[in-house]
């Protein structure tokens, strides 16, 4: 991950609809707040990303809450720099659920999970999957052509914010060609 | 019923679906082809991704039954069940064993489609429901899809709202695409909230781990499989690839082709059963998952309370395996740019170019090899073999290869007609009896333009006359409404040879060269023939064309999938040129479609070697001419333009060829002002636009050029029929841009 890479991420995130916001660590879970729509739900990011869910998300939700949010708040575990893709692995925390049924779907990224192309991302996901995980490739908010033209929000969320946390050495390359693991989840 | 009766039918169905249909398809249609140009451009090693995929599905195709055991193994050691079904009942019993006629929440699958899987669970009393907006307006409407992947793109936006108006009656009448979209949204989760199981399709599948990948906008099929508990994924068996990481260049690729995106909004790749937690409505307010748990968790486990079954359906498909041209079929990814590209399909759509299930220029594969040859044969001839899904294909098949053997199979399993005497006479060829009239007349041009030429002018005036043209429609299909070609007593051959042969000394010649008289430029349009040779002259090559290479390519038989005559005819035409290009004269052709079948199908029908060595001898001429100009060849001869305004057609073959831009610079470089059309195809399509039954869709496809090319003076194109439908659809000549380019006659 570069500084180039990481702007093509950010052109192509907002070419497919979707907003990027770069932050600080200590500066995500104030931004997740600003972005969040209550009443948010969200699954709690991995404890080594040491960044915690503002007090206005709520965790653990029942299917009324998924019904009822207007939010949602989950990790993406890797990034597509061409596409503007970030990736969102299945989990028994039901991440899954929460990115896809309310409206607004904020998923935090980290820089140094940014790979530069589809190739690079499907190269580190071959062994997690192999391994037995499931992850979605999400490009901007869901969308239809099917009633005559384009809409945005379709099944899945109308608006998506990938909030970027920049890595802790700041915007350059900390994990430039950094180990596969940190790009999955983290209970190994 | 008649031949004629039936082209009759044949023509008022399509004229029912053009005015009924043809503007919703053409808008999308062309919409999408016009993206696909967009993001494939983007694509720096595009080319290299597609020869990528193509090698992935040969390896993957030809390894199999290899690749469905490891398949199994992969997904049976998550504890997931893998079925594999022998037909369609086969798979429609196992699913309804598993659903139990619960409610089903479906994604968009067009194999299910081909099961006919809905009806075969609702006869169990199950409530299946289509949760893809565009699958579930054909269900409300209950109509079939217009394409595979956008079932519903014959339907306008007003169509839409007025169907759901009245099938739900909302308190405010439904209008804009938002609110039927938002519409749609809440009415399909009440049933996602409802459903016991989530059918899916998957577009690959991988073997090394057992996971699927599904290729939506909508997420609809993310909550098909993740809220109920069970999963039944239906798929033929040809979307197995072997690794996760062979799914790269498809990912690539797939949006691209199909609709213009560069990628949809969800690449689900689900390794089932996956460990996202079912979504229980019926308990909405327990915790979905454990509680306490963070991203992460468990996400390598199956959840232990779901269940999955992938069911594998052959139905055909392991016989296309073993068979050498329907093999290539199975290779498709089912993205629909051979529909995009397709002018008659962007004209008419699925329902009229396409079979019981699948649709667009790969569908007569497909039908072909799963409903049998008499489905194929209802919509087979709206193949053109244009060409232009070729360059489109993600998995480079040769789309028009397979509906010219399919063709040729639909040919030889016809009744003996009993019209034969009238052509069986003129035609020398290597067919069986009952090949339709209008096929054979066309497909033994050659033969009838020898017989014009002799008889010339008698020949033309007979033809011309008012009930000799009532009978050809009649008897041979061929349409009123066409001129027909006006054969020259003097042939391109004959005026070479009164002329005196070459004017270039072999001492002063540059390069030699033979202009190849094809049938058409040798009997018809002998102008263009001249206007070659005068140019290539006047660029020091010295010319030669001698009678010995007025053989017919094998074209015109080709295009009516009379293959083993278009065999016999290559053979000749090779005995032909090989000579020539052995003694180490170039050969020149000015039909692009000869041209086509010596680079692309003669390797279909002559040993490699013969074949290569007549593809590697052949130019177009407007290429030719490149050539000579950047080897410094002086244009001072030629006819310069001084800014002069030109409209270009290319012919499609000859794009597919990738020789447009060739003409285009040397027009541009003797000075002409050069817009090109933006139209796949004519129309015409050689003989396409001449049948009785599709002559008012020949002229539908045209309609975009009179739209680009109304109001301009002078047009040039590069094909004669192309020239044909040209003049037929602005009311004046086109010429050929060599007859625009060549010194004066003198």
């Amino acid at each position: 991950m570069t500084a180039d890479t990481l702007s093509t991420f950010v052109d192509a995130v907002e070419r497919h609809h979707a907003s990027v916001h770069r932050v600080a660590p200590d500066e995500a879970t104030s931004t997740i707040a600003d972005l969040v729509d209550a009443p948010a739900v969200g699954v709690p990011l991995p404890d080594a990303w040491g960044i915690d869910l503002p007090d206005t998300v709520g965790t653990d939700p029942t299917p009324a809450d998924l019904d009822a949010a207007a939010t949602g708040v989950t990790a993406g575990s890797l990034a597509v720099a061409d596409y503007g893709t970030v990736v969102l692995e299945s989990d028994a925390a039901g991440s899954e659920a929460v990115s896809l049924f309310p409206e607004r779907h904020v998923v935090v990224v980290r820089t140094e999970d940014v790979v530069p192309g589809m190739r690079e991302a499907i190269g580190r996901l071959g062994d997690r999957l192999r391994d037995g995980a499931s992850a979605v490739l999400a490009t901007g908010p869901s969308a239809t052509a099917d009633m005559g033209e384009l809409v945005i929000g379709a099944h899945g969320p109308r608006e998506v914010d990938v909030v970027l946390v920049e890595s802790a050495g700041g915007g350059e390359s900390v994990a430039g060609d950094g180990d596969p693991a940190t790009g999955g989840a983290t209970d190994e | 019923m008649s031949k004629s009766d039936s082209r009759a039918e044949t023509a008022a169905r399509i004229r029912h679906l053009l005015d009924t249909e043809g503007d919703a398809v053409a808008e999308n249609t062309r919409g999408f082809n016009r993206g696909r140009y967009e993001s494939t451009g983007e694509l720096g090693d595009y080319e290299s991704l597609k020869s990528e995929a193509r090698a992935i599905k040969e390896d993957a195709i030809e390894r199999l039954p290899e690749l469905i055991d490891d398949l199994r193994e992969s997904v049976e050691a998550r504890g997931g069940h893998l079925y594999v079904a022998d037909d369609a009942a086969d798979a429609n019993e196992y699913v309804r064993e598993v659903v139990d006629g619960g409610n089903v929440v479906k994604s968009k699958s067009m194999t299910t489609e081909e099961l006919d899987l809905n009806e075969a669970l609702e006869a169990d009393g199950a409530r299946v429901t289509e949760t893809d907006l565009g699958e579930w307006v054909i269900q409300l409407a209950e109509e079939d899809p217009s394409h595979i992947i956008g079932p519903a793109i014959h339907k306008s936006r007003e169509g839409i709202a007025e169907l759901f108006n009245e099938r739900f009656d909302p308190e405010e009448p439904l209008e804009t695409a938002e609110e039927l979209t938002a519409f749609a949204r809440e009415k399909l989760l009440e049933d996602v909230r409802e459903a016991d199981v989530g059918v899916t399709g998957a577009n690959f599948l991988t073997a090394d781990s057992g996971t699927m990948a599904l290729v939506t906008s909508e997420g609809n099929a993310r909550k098909t499989a993740v809220v109920p508990d069970t999963h039944v994924a239906v798929s033929g068996v040809e979307k197995v690839i072997p690794t996760i990481e062979d799914l790269a260049p498809f990912v690539e690729l797939i949006a691209r082709s199909g609709t213009g995106q560069d990628i949809t909004s969800y690449v689900s790749l689900f390794t089932p059963p996956v460990a996202s937690p079912p979504v229980d409505f019926s308990d909405p307010d327990s915790a979905v998952a454990d509680p306490g748990r963070v991203a992460g968790d468990g996400a390598t486990e199956p959840h232990p309370d779901r269940e999955f079954h992938l069911v594998l359906v052959d139905n055909g498909r392991l016989d296309m395996r073993e068979d050498d041209d329907l093999r290539e079929t199975l290779y498709c990814i089912r993205c629909g740019a051979c529909s995009n590209s397709c002018g008659n399909f962007q004209s008419v759509g699925g329902h009229a170019f396409g079979g019981e299930t699948y649709s667009g220029g790969i569908a007569t594969g497909w039908e072909a090899g799963i409903e049998g040859l008499d489905t194929a044969a209802e919509f087979n001839d709206l193949c053109t073999g244009c060409s232009r899904c070729v360059p489109a294909c993600p998995v480079e098949i040769d789309i028009p290869w397979i509906n010219t053997v399919v063709r040729d199979r639909i040919n030889r399993s016809g009744d003996p007609g009993d019209l034969d005497f009238l052509v069986d006479g003129l035609t020398p060829d290597e067919e069986p009896a009952g090949l339709d009239p209008t096929k054979r007349l066309f497909g033994n041009f050659e033969t009838l333009a020898r017989l014009g030429s002799a008889t010339a002018p008698l020949s033309n005036w007979g033809a011309g006359l008012g009930p000799v043209r009532a009978a050809m429609d009649r008897w041979l299909g061929i349409a009123p409404e066409r001129d027909l070609p006006t054969f020259e007593r003097e042939t391109l051959v004959d005026w070479f040879a009164a002329r005196g042969g070459p004017r270039v000394s072999e001492s002063m010649a540059r390069r030699e060269a033979v202009v190849y008289p094809d049938v058409y430029t040798n009997h018809v349009a002998v102008d263009r023939g001249r206007a070659a040779v005068r140019t290539l002259e006047a660029l020091g090559v010295r010319v030669r064309v001698p009678e010995s290479a007025a053989a017919a390519s094998g074209r015109a038989p080709l295009s009516q999938g009379m293959v083993e005559t278009a065999r016999e005819k290559a053979e000749r035409c090779r005995d032909a040129l090989l000579p020539e290009i052995d003694a180490g004269r170039d050969v020149v052709v000015i039909e692009p479609s000869d041209l086509a079948a010596f680079e692309r199908e003669y390797e279909r029908l002559l040993p490699a070697d013969d074949a290569e060595r007549v593809a590697d001898g052949c130019y177009e001429v407007l290429e030719y001419v490149f050539g000579l100009l950047e080897n410094g060849a002086d244009p001072g001869g030629l006819a310069a333009g001084d800014g002069e305004p030109v409209a270009y057609h290319a012919h499609c073959q000859q794009r597919t060829l990738d020789l447009e831009a060739h003409t285009v610079a040397v027009l541009e470089r003797l000075g002409y002002e050069v817009t090109t059309s933006e139209t796949e195809c004519c129309g015409m399509a050689g003989s396409f636009g001449y049948k009785s039954q599709y002559y008012e869709l020949s002229m539908d496809v045209g309609e975009p050029l009179v739209e680009q090319f109304g109001d301009a003076d002078r047009v040039l194109a590069s094909g004669t029929s192309c020239g044909e439908q040209l003049d037929a659809l602005l009311g004046s000549p086109a010429e050929h841009p060599i007859e625009a380019i060549a010194p004066a006659d003198g």
